[in-house]
């Protein structure tokens, strides 16, 4: 299958007052159409830097970032973003907040009826429909992000990216919102790359797993083929070898090969 | 205020439920029925109504009582002083005054001589001008010195050193630009009102969070859009606190402003009334500001609480 995106030699310095600080170091990577890939390590390795480099949001200092065969140049509707604190607008309400990113996608070619289809349409597939008119400081954490999942997903993007998605989450409301983001990307064969830190969650959802060396200069230290057949359901994975094998193998990476140093 | 009454209502309802759901949880554990855990919940409503109406009736006292507890005070130490001195006039003398003041505050006896209702009009009418006209420029400008850095360091050293200057300084310029009391003393208040506009507005501008931004930038919207959507709503509580502090000054300004240039106006008319030796009405003027300058501010107050969005 065709890579829908293509990280190649990237490097990322910023410049601090300390100095140049060198986030990522030859990072090379590939992600295919309908792809879920996680990617994971220590807090500080830069991944989200890598992520905000395929959003678009920070242009890399040296290689080259390509999606659909064109360099990223910055950021665009097409590389849908979830973000960890949900960024919904205070202002408006939840149907108005995922009906800004549709009008902004469909807009020019569609209806204003259409429009509110698929804004509904939208809130109905995370199971957020009764909460279309509340403003986001009336529904809870979980609810936000649900929304924050909606919008992205509303704008049909070629590749969704998520940042810690549900990194502000208490565990039983992770666990319902991954089980309703297995739901979602199986009806619509999104390409996903997410960010994150739980082990479980990484080999629960992703394809391949991507786990990041310690930085500075952080690169790919290894990538991992999560063999399970989707869709997949936690309780019987629980006592599945391979999903024991798979996270046997990140937390090895994570705790032995990548030993962080006393943070 | 309204703190105090919620948290009184808060500490003597919470130990009743909590009383009532232990005997109650003690009769379910002595059953050994059902979830033990419904019974609080069940219970608690039940139990609210019984404390509520006392609990308010000491909660609205606790909130009334120590403001009318100060008034009783000032008017005591007033009418003590008033008994000592032979030209200050007491409080029943005042509010006798203001009784016959309001009872006819529209009149007209020619240019000098209107009623205090007019005198509060006319300011207030200034006011409106000054500050309407200090929030069509202000805040386009507190906008433009936000979003543009070399803007902001352009005009920010000219700002700090215009903005602690007493705007009645600009008020021979606005008598030589506009060679008439009315329109100088509008231009003080414009004066006043500009800089909190400007300044709050840019600092609201700075502060539009970054997440927001990014979000405008994932969806790429239009400039258009960015600024309906995204900043303009995320700049309006800033920009509000600045109309709040500009309307308060503008207030305060606008009585010494009128002080200075005469014609019909609170200001000229305390000064009047000076003139006139009739303290008690300047006693009035003074409580009278003071009222208008409340409503002001709790106006924008009210405004100000509808457009925040509670935090996240």
């Amino acid at each position: 299958m065709n890579a829908i995106v293509k990280v190649e030699n990237v490097g990322m310095t910023f410049d601090t007052k300390k100095g140049r600080f060198v986030a990522l170091q030859n990072v090379n990577l590939q992600i295919r159409q309908g792809e879920v890939v996680s990617l994971i390590g220590h807090s500080g390795c830069g991944k989200s830097t890598l992520l905000n480099l395929i959003a678009g949001l920070t242009l890399p200092s040296s290689g080259a970032m390509i999606c659909n065969g064109r360099e990223i140049a910055g950021p665009g509707p097409e590389r849908a973003v979830v973000f960890q604190n949900h960024s919904l607008l205070p202002w408006l309400t939840c149907f108005e907040n995922v009906h800004l990113a549709v009008e902004r996608v469909f807009g020019a070619k569609e209806g204003k009826d259409k429009l509110k289809a698929r804004t509904n349409a939208a809130l109905e597939m995370v199971h957020m429909s009764h909460a279309a008119q509340k403003m986001p400081h009336e529904i809870s954490g979980g609810m936000k992000q649900r929304i924050g999942i909606a919008r992205a997903f509303a704008m049909e993007p070629k590749i969704l990216l998520m940042d810690e998605p549900f990194g502000a989450l208490d565990a039983l409301t992770r666990a319902s919102l991954q089980d309703e983001l297995i739901g979602v990307m199986e009806k619509t064969g999104a390409t996903v790359v997410m960010v994150t830190h739980d082990v479980d969650e990484a080999v629960l959802l992703s394809d391949r797993v991507v786990m990041m060396t310690n930085g500075p200069a952080a690169t790919i230290g290894e990538i991992l083929e999560v063999k399970l057949a989707k869709p997949r359901d936690r309780l019987q994975l629980a006592h599945d070898p391979h999903f024991a094998e798979c996270r046997g193998a990140i937390l090895e990476f994570l705790y032995q090969k990548q030993m962080k140093k006393a943070a | 205020m309204s703190t105090a009454t919620l948290t009184s209502g808060l500490v003597t309802v919470g130990p009743d439920t909590e009383a009532a759901s232990e005997t109650r949880d003690d009769i379910m554990a002595a059953k050994q029925e059902a979830p033990v855990a419904a019974a609080p919940l069940a219970h608690a409503p039940a139990a609210e109504p019984r404390t509520s109406f006392g609990e308010h009736c000491s909660a609205f006292l606790r909130a009334v009582l120590p403001p009318l507890l100060g008034f009783a005070f000032i008017i005591g130490l007033w009418a003590l002083v008033a008994m000592k001195s032979s030209d200050f006039p007491g409080p029943a003398k005042t509010l006798d005054a203001a009784i016959t003041l309001f009872s006819d505050p529209f009149y007209q006896n020619g240019p000098n001589d209107q009623g205090i209702g007019w005198n509060i009009l006319s300011s207030l009418k200034r006011v409106a001008i000054g500050f309407g006209v200090a929030a069509l420029v202000g805040i386009p400008m507190g906008f433009i010195i936000g979003r543009f850095a070399f803007m902001n360091s352009m005009l920010e050293p000219i700002i700090s050193i215009l903005r602690p200057v007493s705007p009645l300084a600009w008020l021979p310029i606005g008598l030589m630009v506009f060679k008439a009391a009315d329109p100088a003393s509008t231009w003080t208040i414009f004066i006043c009102s500009i800089w909190p506009m400007i300044l709050n507005t840019a600092q609201g501008v700075q502060r539009v969070p970054q997440d927001y931004l990014n979000v405008a930038r994932v969806l790429n919207l239009s400039e258009f859009k960015i600024i309906t959507k995204i900043l303009f709503p995320s700049v309006l509580p800033y920009m509000l606190t600045g109309i709040r502090l500009s309307i308060g000054t503008a207030w305060l300004v606008i009585v010494a402003a009128e002080m200075l240039t005469g014609g019909v106006g609170i200001g000229f008319w305390v000064w009047d009334e000076w003139n006139n030796l009739k303290v008690e009405h300047i006693i009035i003027a003074i409580f009278v500001i003071g009222i208008v300058g409340l409503l002001l501010e709790q106006c924008l107050l009210l405004i100000a609480r509808r457009f925040s969005y509670g935090n996240n």
